[in-house]
């Protein structure tokens, strides 16, 4: 019974951040009185808009270096990007992915200039990032405002403010960019993918054969053969009408998420039990989450779930590219680079002596960051549909480390789970705040106000927080004159 | 038959800076023996350790000179990667582990194992998967060589100290081709019985055939466990011994021994001092301060009154601790009691307010502000624990630029401080001049008990006798109780009445200043049945 | 003698350098441009007096260690609203609404100060990274409450709905330019705000006789060296919640006599940036994160908002588009910070 109440305490006490979010996430749900649907289809909208930049906050946490707040640099080598390619009036997902192939080396560029700049400031790299997003964004501004136009020259009306220098408020996005990624098929990612995988196994084999290491590729052609017939699959006219959509109703997406767990866990079991014969594997948790899944399934009958399941499209190919953020954050933990994050993380010294590239390391972290904050940009303009010149970066850093503290993270560890929930808390949050303020003090400006001050909040509460553990840290550990003295009692 | 050593470091020399610190030092390791190396603290062992090492801290300095030989082999290392390469390894006293990570992680961290995967194919070897299951199967190997039973999946934040010590060797182990390990001081932060297991895992690891530098003050432990041993004194090779062949007061001679020159002739002074054992000054009972690196555990001290009392001891015993707990710096417990009146430890500035006043032995840290004029630092103390120096203006207590300037340019004159004028930066002084400036802020203080902590480090031969010579001339003239606290016998031995060693946070015994050499030798070494004797 | 010039150009410092050489050229491009240089100083100088006091507030937080102090915010908003309550209280008399407009954000100021002295506390060695974000969500709350306070008077609240306070409040009726014109003279078209300057300056003046008292200089040492002041038996924790309490305090008198000179009051996001202006000012006039003198105070803020009072119509003659004035501002102001940060956290391992 205590042991119980225990982990029911031990739980509410290191997710109570995010316990209270939920709370205040339900309170301002049934204070506004928004219809359910309305906050679910807002929400899922804006986890595809936002949940890219919110994980490319996870690295430099691992590699210690604290919330970026540096991100924003990120967004700006998006933006630049965006612009020049809506000047060169390229449209739909060529468009995106030139917009792709341009950024990224200028973000790249940047996460090592970052990495350099963090690298002489180690220990108040938060502090210098802060700085650092209102720095460039003074130099983001001198080249919309001047450089554009007055020293390259632009002529084009749409773009450039009458006068001929510098670039207009704000850049309408729809007809070029606009939904270039959410629009994509879902036949055209299968496609994809395909083709990645039959690239990927002949590059495997040929080094296999060229490095004669001897490993057997049979496990390759097995992937080769499931993506062979996968492929094969969706010429099957249904199957192939039903994957030419953009958009996935999200009553579909968790039928076919609920179908892959249940299939995994028998995997799992056939694999430990049958194939390994491995007799100590308990059998506990994957029935259990069987039996969960079995449940979940049973909850959409439900009126208000169906309803709300039935009303909400996911934009297919940005979430498959957030879930694919999460598996790459996941794995490069498992590499030799992300272990040296780990280490650089955890104790400069400790991997100085060790061998490691302190400073090399940090400033591939800050580049990796910086990167994906700039894909994570591109997909939120995108998405957004108008591109505000001179606003669209400015509370990137904000909004983005707030939804990540919202899920209960802290400046030390940060997890995809996290990520999500954060992302999911801060925006409902977000969507029903202003309503709320209405509905209770008769004034939306009030609920708008209010979650400013949550993010801003949230982020100096966490900042506190941390200082003040790595304060009282050494105390503790030093109290040892009455210990000494019990010892010799 | 010249024998085969693993590791010859010859005549080597070493200077920092026009300073001398190794003179013409040897070491010789054989392979698979437990070499102890001995010495007072800036002995130079260390520095020979950094040689060995190929730290920057040597190479940046101009190198050394003498020849470095392994397996009779001329090398030359410049770079600890080198000293990696050479099969060279070092246990850190302070632990090179990280809480958060596994055993595992923690052993093979930089060398993790690693498989190659399509990714490191084309982007290198930072993107190989990380081989778990080979790198627990190494680590459980590892910790098994030592004689270690315990999960290499666990975290090592949990630990016990001597836990994460003998990971730390695991590590080293785990290294391959590694004949030489040097440990540092490595029973400096163990509980006995995890000591006595130490010192039999560095017998199973000598006895694997990699030969271990073990580099300690604790005399029981050389007697016990080392083979053969080294002792350097002051920068110089002393002897190199066979353990069977000597014994631990042989030793203790050899560490301390030289001609006690008296540094300051004090038999000259006039003594008019009444020195009588219920006449006390201060009184210390069951003290314990909690300063990191110099923890006080547990002291009996008794100070007369007009007395000059030494605190000796190795660097990192407590002998620091003590003053810095009387002056409340530090978390203390136990009763602190000058002339009669307990302190309150735990209040700030009450050891200033009962008549004690303290110059510390980190004259630019805690003794200084550097930043400010020589004046200001010298009044500093005075103005603010007795308000003196200070002139009221509408109920603002404001400084007393004339009065403070006056006082200032008397203790200038009074102990030689050499310096353009009181507004000259205490930071800009040379250290002699720093410590005297020290002096005068205390003296302004008009103390009754005067505690100075490490006196003469770091100033050269002539103001050290000056400093001395003053201390003897304040405490023969006005009658003031002096506690000198320091790491050089020598002076302590010349000015001196008494002077109580402080071996690991404890009394080790009070000596006579001209008690003999083999008796101070074994009383810092924390030799525990002399220890007895005298409690 | 390149030795000397060597020593001078270091304790100059390359930034300072450069915006002293470029106010310079800014002022010399002035006449051939058709502008007034006089009029150009004297809008410098009013604008120098009206910054000065919110910059003063970085040498307390600076001297007790707590560096520079992001988070002034907390004693702008107890000014904002000594100033509001002053208007809804109906004291008219100019002279009388500001010294109770002062004296209300005194006590506020030095309220919010002290707890925010005791929180900076908790949390050494990270005392900006926390400040920067409490400040910002002070403003935050404070937009909360501007929309939410009960006052009636109809200079303050938005005509329409009769509820929260408006973005910008006329002073006109109240303590507007009282400073400002207090034996104020002109010399040609140089207009002296002799009040307000001599405001500034008995403060700074103030300021200075504090630093020279017993407490002020046990601050300093505080702040100086933590160690060394507490063998001298000073509360060290206690000298640095003096020193923040003082600087949020000389932060809500500043924003008031900020406030009496631009002749509005700026509630809600007005304000958030004001912290960083305030420590790039301090900062360009020689401070560090260890040391901020008066005399940094009194050159910097001079020289940076020279800099945008002379830029501004100088580069509006140039190019008539855009504002680059506020560009030059936030590029001068993050640029100067962040030098600053990479000057003390050097490279360490």
């Amino acid at each position: 019974m205590d042991n119980i109440k225990n982990r029911i305490y031990n739980f509410a006490s290191e997710n109570k951040v995010v316990i209270l979010f939920v709370l205040l996430c339900i309170g301002g749900i049934y204070a506004s009185g928004s219809p359910l649907t309305f906050v679910a289809s807002e929400l899922f909208t804006r986890i595809g808009r936002n949940g890219f930049m919110v994980l490319a906050l996870l690295i430099p946490v691992l590699a210690g270096m604290g919330l970026n707040f540096g991100i924003t640099v990120g967004a700006i080598a998006a933006q630049i990007a965006v612009f020049w390619v809506v000047y060169w009036g390229f449209e739909g997902i060529t468009g995106f992915l030139l917009c792709l192939l341009m950024a990224t080396p200028i973000a790249i560029f940047f996460g090592f200039l970052v990495g350099k700049l963090f690298n002489k400031m180690k220990g108040a790299e938060m502090i210098a990032g802060m700085v650092l997003g209102y720095f460039s964004e003074g130099l983001y501004l001198l080249f919309f405002l001047f450089i554009i136009g007055g020293v390259i020259p632009v002529y084009n009306d749409r773009l450039i403010i009458t006068g001929g220098v510098g670039v207009k408020n704000t850049i309408d996005l729809a007809g070029n960019i606009k939904y270039s990624l959410d629009t994509v098929p879902m036949l055209t990612i299968i496609e994809i993918l395909f083709f990645i995988i039959v690239i990927s196994t002949i590059i495997k084999i040929v080094f296999n054969k060229v490095k004669e290491t001897g490993l057997s590729f049979k496990k390759d052609l097995i992937i080769l053969g499931v993506g062979a017939i996968v492929y094969a699959l969706s010429f099957i006219p249904s199957i192939e009408a039903f994957l030419s959509t953009d958009r996935l109703l999200l009553l579909h997406a968790v039928i076919i998420g609920l179908v892959a767990l249940v299939l995994m866990q028998i995997w799992y079991i056939i694999k430990n039990r049958f194939i390994l014969k491995d007799m100590d594997y308990s059998m506990k948790k994957p029935i259990a989450l069987i039996v969960l899944a079995a449940i979940l399934y049973g909850l959409t009958y439900i009126k208000a779930i169906e309803e709300i399941l039935l009303y909400v499209n996911l934009p297919v190919t940005t979430y498959l590219c957030i879930v694919a953020l999460c598996m790459f954050n996941s794995m490069i933990i498992r590499t030799r680079i992300g272990q040296n994050m780990r280490t650089v993380g955890q104790s400069r010294v400790v991997a100085n002596s060790a061998g490691i590239d302190v400073d090399k390391t940090r400033i591939i972290a800050m580049i990796i960051s910086t990167v994906l904050a700039c894909w994570g940009q591109l997909i939120y303009l995108q998405n957004i549909g108008t591109f505000s010149t001179y606003g669209a970066h400015t509370q990137v850093s904000l909004f983005a480390i707030a939804s990540l503290l919202v899920g209960g993270a802290s400046v030390q560890k940060a997890t995809n789970k996290q990520a999500i929930i954060g992302v999911i808390l801060f925006h409902t949050l977000f969507i029903v705040a202003p309503q709320a303020g209405k509905e209770i003090f008769n004034n939306a400006q009030l609920g708008e106000y209010f979650r400013v001050f949550i993010a801003y909040g949230v982020i100096a509460v966490s900042l506190a927080m941390h200082a003040w553990k790595t304060n009282i840290r050494p105390i503790d550990d030093t109290k040892k004159p009455a210990r000494l003295k019990g010892q010799k009692a | 038959m010249e024998i085969e050593y693993l590791l010859n470091m010859d005549n080597i020399s070493k200077e920092y800076y026009g300073n001398r610190v190794l003179k013409n030092v040897s070491l010789q390791v054989k392979p698979g023996e437990i070499h102890a190396l001995m010495g007072e603290n800036g002995a130079g062992k260390s520095t020979l350790m950094n040689i060995l090492f190929g730290m920057p801290v040597i190479h940046s300095t101009g190198g050394y000179e003498g020849v470095v030989k392994i397996n009779g082999e001329k090398v030359l290392i410049d770079d600890p990667h080198k000293a990696m390469d050479y099969g060279i390894g070092m246990v850190h006293q302070e632990f090179m582990l990280i809480p958060g990570f596994t055993i595992t992680e923690n052993i093979k961290v930089g060398r993790e194992i690693c498989k190659p995967t399509l990714l490191s194919h084309i982007f290198g070897r930072d993107l190989e998967k990380l081989d778990i299951e080979q790198m627990r199967k190494d680590a459980k190997k590892a910790l098994s060589n030592i004689g270690l039973d315990i999960n290499e999946y666990v975290k090592v934040a949990g630990l016990p100290i001597g836990y994460m010590q003998f990971v730390e060797i695991a590590r080293e182990i785990d290294k391959t081709g590694i004949k030489l390990l040097v440990f540092d001081e490595p029973t400096a932060v163990l509980t006995e019985s995890e000591a006595d297991r130490l010192l039999e895992i560095m017998k199973i690891i000598s006895s694997k055939g990699i030969a271990i530098i073990f580099i300690t003050h604790r005399l029981d432990e050389v007697m016990a466990a080392a083979d053969s041993i080294t002792i350097l004194r002051d920068g110089e090779f002393v002897a190199r011994k066979e353990i069977k062949d000597t014994s631990a007061m042989d030793i203790a001679q050899l560490m301390v021994g030289r001609k006690v020159e008296k540094l300051v002739d004090n038999e000259k002074m006039e003594n008019i001092r009444n020195l009588r054992d219920d006449d006390l000054a201060l009184t210390l009972r069951d003290f314990y301060v909690n300063m990191p690196g110099e923890m006080v555990k547990g002291i009996n001290l008794d100070i007369r009154k007009g007395e000059i009392f030494g605190i000796g001891g190795l660097a990192g015993q407590g002998k620091i601790g003590i003053p810095n707990g009387i002056m409340g710096l530090y978390e203390t417990e136990g009763t602190a009691n000058a002339f009669g009146k307990d302190l309150e430890l735990d209040k700030l500035g009450n050891a200033l307010d009962n008549g004690i006043a303290f110059v510390s032995e980190d004259r630019r840290g805690v003794g200084l502000l550097l930043d400010e004029t020589i004046e200001q630092n010298i009044v500093f103390s005075a103005m603010q624990a007795k308000d003196e120096f200070l002139i009221n203006f509408a109920g603002l207590k404001l400084y007393d630029k004339k009065r403070a300037r006056e006082h200032a340019l008397k203790m200038i004159e009074l102990l030689d401080i050499r310096c353009t004028g009181p507004s000259q930066t205490a930071g800009s002084l040379s250290g002699g001049n720093q410590q005297k400036v020290c002096l005068a802020r205390a003296l302004t203080l008009n103390p009754k008990i005067l505690i100075v902590s490490e006196p003469t480090r770091g100033i050269d031969i002539g103001a050290k006798k000056l400093v001395l010579e003053y201390l003897v001339q304040l405490n023969r003239q006005e009658g003031l109780t002096i506690i000198v606290v320091s790491s050089e016998l020598v002076e302590l031995r010349s000015i001196c009445d008494r002077i109580a060693i402080v071996s690991d946070g404890k009394l080790a015994t009070i000596l006579e200043p001209d008690a003999a050499d083999v008796e101070f030798g074994l009383a810092m070494a924390g030799s525990k049945k002399d220890g007895d004797k005298n409690d | 003698m390149t030795d000397k010039l060597k020593n001078m150009y270091a304790s100059i410092g390359l930034p300072r350098l450069i915006i002293t050489c470029f106010f310079l050229i800014m002022l010399l491009m002035a006449p051939p441009l058709g502008l007034s240089i006089t009029s150009l100083l004297g809008d410098s100088i009013r604008r120098w007096a009206m910054y000065g006091l919110l910059v003063l507030a970085m040498v307390p937080a600076v001297k007790c260690g707590i560096g520079l102090n992001f988070g002034i915010s907390l004693g702008i908003v107890g000014g904002l609203f000594g100033a509001t309550a002053v208007i809804e209280l109906g004291i008219t008399n100019p002279w009388l609404a500001m010294l109770a407009a002062m004296l209300i954000g005194l006590f506020v100021g030095s309220l919010l100060g002290i707890g925010y002295g005791l929180l900076l506390n908790k949390v050494k060695g990270s005392e900006m990274t926390v400040s920067t974000y409490v400040g910002f969500s002070v403003i935050a709350f404070m937009n909360m409450i501007w929309l939410t306070l009960p006052f009636k008077d109809g200079n303050l609240i938005w005509p329409i709905g009769q509820q929260g306070m408006r973005n910008t409040i006329s002073l006109e009726g109240s303590f507007g330019l009282v400073l400002n014109n207090f034996l104020d003279f002109n010399i040609g078209d140089l207009h002296i705000p002799t009040g307000l300057i001599l405001f500034f300056l008995l403060t700074c003046f103030a300021v200075f006789i504090f630093m020279k008292s017993k407490a002020g200089i046990a601050m300093s040492a505080a702040g100086a060296n933590p160690t060394f002041s507490k063998a001298s038996g000073i509360n060290v924790d206690k000298m640095r919640v003096l020193g923040t309490a003082i600087s949020t305090a000389l932060a809500a008198v500043g924003i008031i006599t900020y406030a009496q000179s631009y002749g509005f009051l700026q509630l809600y996001n007005a304000p958030l940036m004001m912290g960083f202006h305030s420590v790039a000012a301090v900062l360009i006039g020689g401070a560090s994160l260890k040391d901020a003198k008066i005399s940094h105070v009194i050159i910097g803020t001079f020289l940076f908002q020279g800099i945008l009072t002379v830029a501004l119509p100088v580069v509006n003659k140039i190019l008539p588009e855009g504002n680059l004035s506020d560009v030059i501002r936030i590029i001068i102001s993050n640029g100067i910070i962040l030098y600053a940060l990479s000057k003390t956290k050097g490279g360490s391992k």
